[in-house]
């Protein structure tokens, strides 16, 4: 017995030293918001279970897209992990910059993915980050605003109910405007509103051929339909919102609706930052009346591997921990059900305390309604809902987007934006040899 | 009647001054001012001016979430190593130029500013590549030596228009009388342009602490400075406009301080040689 016993304690010791002399410094790259926030606040349990430890770097988001851009372009080697997006990770796992993480642990249970964000975090079949929030877009409304405007929200409402319900709602004298929606330039902030609104109106960016659709009706009759009801019921100002404008303007009880990130419901029906906290109903994001495609797109906020780290298994043992089930319970039994990091398991929908979360079913619904290989009616050569996975659309999309926002400010017309959407797409196409 | 118009006109200047003085502050008041606001009154519409509930917790949260003693120490190493290897090789080459001209002069001071219009960006990849290669990347060290570089021109040409103004005849007498060069830079020149030296270091200290593109593309966990300590809490989703206000806050007092006590210094050397 004593034998035994002193067996496993040395064993443990070995162990213990073992674990000790492997003991890695992670560095990782995220973003700054609050999903990541409480991440980093829950390090400790991490390296407890692993001994490794983790230095962060975190920056706003579009600092960081630059950062770790060109650090994994040039092979810095700066960072063990990166916070990447939908965009970002097929495009970098077919250039070779990721590890392909098709060898997570089976306790991890990468089948428990939801479908549509395994697929958008993936090339050729191959999973190359791992989701730790995900996230579609759809429509926050005032419940007491609409009973005023005698209209009852449908679960899927089309947007000739919406520039009617939010025409209703608009009470200039009150400061209330009907609808908010983003209007600031950029390809992720007012770029991705507007496309998934033509989307919606059975517009592409591109057909088969890979040749720029601004001159169709589709994305004339959306863009005038945008404008048109924003400057009926939209804000002042509009042209510069985004989400953190719309946001604030929501939880101030300024806007009757919002068609925005499904992320931004815990937010605006927290008491302790919403005014209006109690009076939020959802609905998924809308059609146009014949369209099946709606106004959904899909988001992830993944944890890639770049190529080339010399702490692949620890950055391995990283992400099964930040993506796992196990994590989502740490984050429950210590901040709540409603703060667990939402849209990346079919077995967070699963479970019954989350399915008390008032937002958590629309937010399903919207994420499983978005289908980012089939992002519009027409067939299209992309991959990607509210952008295209190539790497020449986030400099195309900037520049589309400061035209329309021209528009919503009302310092050119539709026809004049959409003339130079077209050219200035066609030349960026031309000159990528598309 | 005299004495009256001039003491109106005085009041007026000062009132005048003191608009516009309030005018530039106003920014870095109303980020003060909201860095002890609550996230809901950071944003609340109308604005709140002075009249909310005061708080310390944004501090608190910063200090809690971010190591702020390590970035403020990379910053003083950072802004204070690159200004000094700065004046070490500007105070020869501006004493060349001054002194020594050559019919080329001219064109290579303006040479060199011209290096200031290029976009920063122009030049990432190769420097990324040359750090990579170097293995400077994430280090104080190699942050010392582009800031350095890149503040070069300005030390170079504020040190110029300041030694210009010291007769020539001086250092000729110094020269007469048995001076070496190093002599004659150290022991003659340095001591009559202290308040161009004082101040052309003052303001290349202040642009080397408040460079946010190098700062950010070259460092990542170890010699990150406070660039990147306000970076880390600004963000298009999500509201934190009052930690972001708390971050700046922090990052800006050192300089702040050391502005408000070298200001006569600051003064005195930006104004050195306007007025003959």
């Amino acid at each position: 017995m004593k034998l035994t016993v002193n067996a496993l304690l040395g064993a443990t010791a070995l162990c213990t030293a073992f674990s000790a002399a492997n003991a890695e410094t992670l560095t990782i790259a995220t973003v700054n918001n609050g999903d990541m926030i409480r991440m980093q606040g829950l390090t400790d349990d991490f390296t407890a279970k692993t001994g490794h430890t983790v230095e962060w770097v975190t920056l706003e988001e579009n600092v960081l897209r630059q950062r770790v851009t060109t650090d994994i372009s040039t092979k810095g080697g700066q960072f063990d992990l990166m916070t990447i997006g939908m965009y970002e990770t097929p495009i970098w796992g077919a250039n070779g910059w990721l590890v392909p993480l098709n060898d997570l642990s089976a306790e991890y249970n990468v089948d428990d993915l939801l479908p549509a964000m395994r697929n958008g975090l993936s090339h050729d079949g191959t999973l190359y980050a791992a989701p730790f929030y995900g996230e579609s877009s759809m429509i926050m409304y005032r419940t007491d605003l609409m009973e005023k405007a005698g209209l009852e929200m449908p679960k899927a409402p089309t947007w000739q109910f919406i520039r009617e319900a939010a025409a209703a709602m608009t009470d200039r004298a009150a400061d209330i405007n009907g609808i908010c929606l983003r209007g600031k330039a950029g390809w992720g902030e007012g770029g991705a509103i507007i496309t998934v609104t033509a989307n919606s109106f059975g517009a592409r960016w591109f057909d088969e051929e890979w040749n720029a659709q601004f001159d169709q009706p589709e994305w004339k009759e959306a863009l005038t339909f945008f404008s048109g009801m924003m400057g009926e019921s939209g804000p002042a100002g509009y042209a510069t919102n985004g989400f953190n404008e719309n946001l604030s303007l929501f939880q101030q009880g300024k806007c009757g609706m919002w068609i925005d990130a499904t992320v931004a419901a815990s937010f605006v029906t927290n008491p302790n930052d919403s005014t209006v906290a109690d009076k939020v109903g959802f609905a998924l994001a809308p059609n146009s009346e014949g369209v099946e495609k709606r106004a959904n797109w899909l988001w992830a906020w993944a944890l890639g591997i770049p190529a080339g780290t010399q702490k692949e298994a620890a950055a391995k043992q990283f992400i099964e921990w930040a993506t796992s089930t196990s994590y989502i319970e740490l984050v429950a039994a210590k901040e709540g059900w409603a703060n667990v990091p939402p849209g990346a398991r079919t077995s967070l929908y699963e479970n019954p305390n989350y399915q008390a979360v008032p937002f958590a079913q629309m937010t399903l619904d919207s994420i499983l309604a978005a289908d980012p290989n089939n992002p519009t009616v027409k067939p299209v050569p992309y991959v990607g809902i509210q952008f295209a996975a190539i790497p020449e659309f986030a400099g195309i999309a900037t520049e589309v987007s400061q035209e329309f926002s021209a528009v919503y400010a009302g310092q050119q017309t539709v026809d004049e934006a959409l003339a130079k959407a077209q050219a200035l797409t066609t030349d960026a196409m031309e000159a990528a040899g598309y | 009647m005299a004495r009256a118009v001039t003491n109106n006109r005085k009041a007026l200047n000062t009132a005048i001054a003191w608009a516009i003085g309030l005018l530039i502050f106003f920014p870095i008041l109303w980020t003060i001012l909201t860095s002890f606001k609550t996230e809901a009154q950071a944003i609340s519409d109308p604005p709140v001016f002075l009249f909310f509930d005061w708080t310390l917790e944004n501090y608190a949260v910063v200090q809690e979430r971010s190591n702020y003693a390590r970035f403020l120490w990379n910053s003083i190493i950072i802004a204070g190593g690159s200004t000094i290897l700065g004046l070490i090789i500007a105070v020869p080459a501006a004493w060349s130029m001054a002194f020594v001209p050559s019919k080329r002069t001219k064109d290579i001071l303006l040479w060199m500013l011209s290096t200031k219009m290029l976009p920063a960006v122009g030049v990432l990849y190769p420097i990324y590549l040359l750090f990579i290669e170097l293995g400077l990347l994430d280090t104080r060290i190699g942050l010392v030596v582009v800031l350095m570089l890149i503040n070069l021109p300005i030390i170079v040409w504020m040190l110029y228009t300041y030694f210009k103004e010291i007769p020539g005849e001086i250092l000729e007498a110094a020269r007469m009388d048995g001076a070496s060069l190093k002599d004659e830079i150290l022991y003659v020149l340095t001591p009559m342009a202290v308040p161009g030296i004082a101040s052309t270091l003052l303001l290349n200290f202040i642009l080397a602490w408040n460079e946010a593109f190098w700062t950010l593309n070259l460092t990542a966990a170890q010699a990150a400075p406070l660039t990147a300590f306000i970076a880390s809490y600004s963000s298009p989703e999500g509201l934190f406009y009052a930690k972001l206000s708390a971050a700046s806050t922090m990052a800006i007092a050192p300089i702040l301080i050391m502005g408000w006590f070298s200001q006569k210094q600051l003064v005195r050397g930006l104004t050195f040689g306007a007025v003959k």
